[in-house]
């Protein structure tokens, strides 16, 4: 486990682990291990903003407990639940002789609680790093069910009372844009907004990723991304595309990237049919035949 | 003034600026600064931001005010200090090392220091721009105004596709329009500490402008945040289905249902039953202006309606200019947003003799292919800047349009400064509907919160 001491070592450590951080990710990332606040990363699809939280476990040395957000997230599946088939056979062995008081005492124990991911993430005993993924995804009932934890580290069940955070998590929140999120749990984040980086940083990730592709191909193909990202496709190509080209180009074993090698292999980085046509229409015709 | 106290003055010209800062935010702010170095401009920004801006739009506020806020306490500062740059060793410009300065030479320097990024070079060449241009008296006195001039006698200018060059120089790129904005706002910063330095006072601080404010973006990013905005829209309306639901679900009883579920406990209404209470499903008509008063913002209202088609599926939306075409089926067989705009551009049939609105024209035809169908649960839209060219607005024929729908909106693309002045007649309309300025996508949610607020039936 590792206490960051200044941002450069963060900045040092992210590299460490396979993860080229902007210099305000960077920041932010060190700020979130110091004061302990949640961080709200925000950004386009496919900039990182999963893999930083995966990243900064590896790096902080801390398992990663994961909350995949979708529509209809309810407590039961986010927070605790009741083990109530565990609860029925324990009433049904003791169903003679035993007071209602004490098997009420009994069923609503910490025996037959099921923890789920933000349970799991506070009562751990080693600090662990929290990723609540696509939050904008979740109803906002769910959000103001949050705040509690993320503000206090806590959670009240109300059979059980408040449960105080045993170890603090680093808490890290993404979200897509898709939804205006509520002024109360912005309050109580750190924002951080990850977006497409810079042909230079673009580069040295895929070359970090490819490090056998040849360093023309690489920046060409570094150039063409950049191209595609200009125009108003569905959907941009990620980061994590630009990679599996790179992967598919060295696969190829190809020199440069011309028109034939960019027809055949387009459809790593794009995904939907008009934005084919568009690409290829746009884009394609500026490469050598 | 400490440290501290200037936090808090900058907290309050971002409350001012419309950021939402609450008090625990400015102590995670300090929190922060405790954490990092803040000696260096870099962290001590990027801390702030990360604690105070919480949405790219905010963000952008906060870098103009963090410019605006730090330089104008440095200045005064300065100005109670007591010093001067001109004091300074080799701080101040002299006459005869300005006078050797020629633009082209300048030019290529320029464009040096942008394409590498050198911010300090930048500053001083910003400097030696201005010290040329002063010597050849061009200044006008107005900021706004020489930055532009000196922007425009050193060449810099950033048509897509225009490669800037220094005049026989290697230096040749193309340079975006925010490495632009970045050495106008170095000139305009320079421009500045000069005049506060000549007049020994602060200006009065000015408050942004919408303009300023809104991120810079072409086209389309535009089409993607009208459909994000349009997405919420539609999200909103189905939220706000539940919330009335919820509360008013004890409103009405369904007596026949109610008589029917107490056959099981003979007859006697034990169990009531309600009616379900249907979320509103808004119909919607909307007449798009396209004429050539509106250009720019007909790309906006086409991508306004292309996003609420994907969203509303009882929706006919009209264009006009001169008179008045349906293009529903355009929008309904067409997916991209390109090849709608073309095929409403061609074949839509848009009769457009003179190129000049005729509003007039317009209701009427609108009454006649609509008459029937408009019913108190219909929203009418209309997108237009209400500029007749001096025609007769004929308003009595959109009251009666607005009387038939159930509710009337104008969505203008001027600002509401511009509304009634030479031909546009929006007042002459305004009793009937209800206008709002609509031309950034942040006005869009403004009007999408009221479309969507439940009518009083």
């Amino acid at each position: 486990m590792i206490v960051p001491g200044s941002v450069d070592e963060v900045a040092g450590g992210l590299q460490a682990v396979g993860y080229l951080p902007g210099e305000s990710t960077a920041l932010v990332s060190y700020l979130a291990a110091r004061l302990g606040k949640p961080v709200l990363v925000e950004g386009p699809a496919g900039v990182g903003k999963t893999e930083l939280a995966k990243k900064l476990a590896e790096y902080l040395g801390r398992d990663l407990v994961r909350l995949q957000c979708y529509e209809g997230l309810d407590e039961a599946k986010a927070l605790y639940e009741w083990n109530y088939r565990k609860q029925l056979l324990r009433i049904q062995t003791e169903a003679e002789g035993t007071g209602w008081q004490a098997v009420q005492d009994d069923i609503f124990g910490e025996e037959f609680l099921l923890e789920r991911p933000l349970l799991r993430a506070i009562a751990s005993a080693e600090p662990v790093v929290l990723l609540i993924d696509e939050i904008d995804k979740t109803d906002q009932e769910f959000e103001a069910m949050l705040l509690e934890l993320l503000s206090d580290f806590q959670i009240t069940i109300p059979e059980l009372g408040r449960i105080e955070a045993r170890t603090h998590p680093v808490v890290l929140l993404t979200s897509n844009n898709s939804r205006e999120l509520t002024e109360a749990l912005k309050r109580r984040c750190l924002y951080l907004w990850l977006d497409y980086p810079e042909a230079e940083r673009e580069l040295e990730i895929v070359q970090l990723h490819a490090p056998e592709l040849p360093e023309t191909v690489a920046r060409r193909l570094v150039e063409v991304v950049g191209m595609v990202r200009e125009l108003d496709l569905k959907k941009p190509p990620s980061i994590a595309e630009s990679i599996d080209w790179a992967r598919a180009l060295l696969l190829l074993g190809a020199e440069d990237i011309d028109q034939k090698t960019f027809r055949e292999t387009m459809s790593i980085i794009v995904k939907h049919r008009t934005d084919l046509d568009t690409v290829a229409e746009r884009v394609g015709v500026r490469l050598a035949a | 003034m400490s440290l501290p106290r200037h936090l808090v003055g900058f907290g309050d010209e971002l409350r001012r600026e419309g950021v939402a800062i609450g008090t625990s935010e400015l102590n995670d702010a300090f929190a922060a600064l405790g954490e990092v170095g803040w000696t260096s401009p870099g962290p001590f920004r990027e801390a702030l931001a990360a604690t105070l801006a919480k949405s790219p739009d905010d963000r952008r506020v906060f870098d103009l005010v963090f410019e605006r806020y730090f330089f104008r306490a440095t200045e005064g500062a300065a100005l109670q200090a007591g010093v001067r740059e001109a004091d300074a060793p080799g701080g101040g410009l002299s006459d005869e090392s300005a006078a050797r300065i020629d633009y082209d030479a300048l030019r290529e320097q320029i464009l040096e220091a942008i394409r590498e990024g050198d911010e300090a070079a930048l500053r001083d060449l910003a400097r030696l721009a201005i010290a040329a241009f002063g010597r050849q008296g061009q200044g006008s006195g107005v900021l706004g105004v020489d930055v532009q001039r000196i922007r425009r006698a050193l060449g810099l200018k950033s048509e897509p596709g225009q490669l800037v060059k220094g005049e026989g120089a290697g230096v040749e790129f193309p340079l975006t329009r925010e490495q632009i904005r970045r050495f106008e706002t170095l000139l305009r910063r320079e421009l500045e500490r000069a005049q506060i330095e000549r007049t020994q006072t602060l200006p009065a601080a000015r408050p942004l402008n919408e303009l300023d404010r809104a991120l810079p973006s072409g086209p389309a990013q535009d089409l993607a945040a009208v459909h994000r905005v349009v997405m919420q829209l539609k999200r909103r309306l189905a939220t706000q289905g539940h919330h009335a639901r919820g509360n008013k679900r004890h409103a009405h009883v369904d007596v026949r249902r109610t008589m029917r579920a107490s056959l099981e406990t003979g007859g006697v209404p034990v169990v009531l039953k309600y009616k379900p209470r249907r979320p509103r499903r808004p119909e919607l008509y909307v007449l798009c202006d396209v004429s050539t008063s509106v250009t720019s913002a007909s790309v906006f209202f086409l991508s306004v309606l292309h996003a609420l088609h994907d969203s509303f599926r009882r929706m006919r939306s009209f264009v006009f200019v001169e008179r008045i075409s349906e293009v529903t089926d355009v929008f309904a067989t067409e997916r991209s947003f390109k090849a709608v705009s073309e095929a409403i551009s061609k074949d839509a049939g848009v009769a457009d003799v003179s190129g000049y609105t005729d509003y007039g024209r317009v209701w009427r035809e609108f009454l006649e292919h609509v008459e029937d169908d408009l019913h108190p649960r219909a929203t009418v839209i209309v997108l237009g800047d209400a500029r007749t060219n001096g025609r007769d607005p004929r308003a009595d024929i959109f009251s009666r349009v607005a009387e038939r729908a159930g509710r009337t909106f104008w969505l203008n693309p001027e600002p509401r400064l511009y509304w009634n002045y030479g031909d546009s007649v929006i007042s002459a309309y305004e009793p009937y509907c209800e206008a709002y300025e609509c031309w950034t996508t942040k006005q869009l949610e403004d009007f999408v919160k009221a479309l969507t607020r439940p009518t009083h039936q």
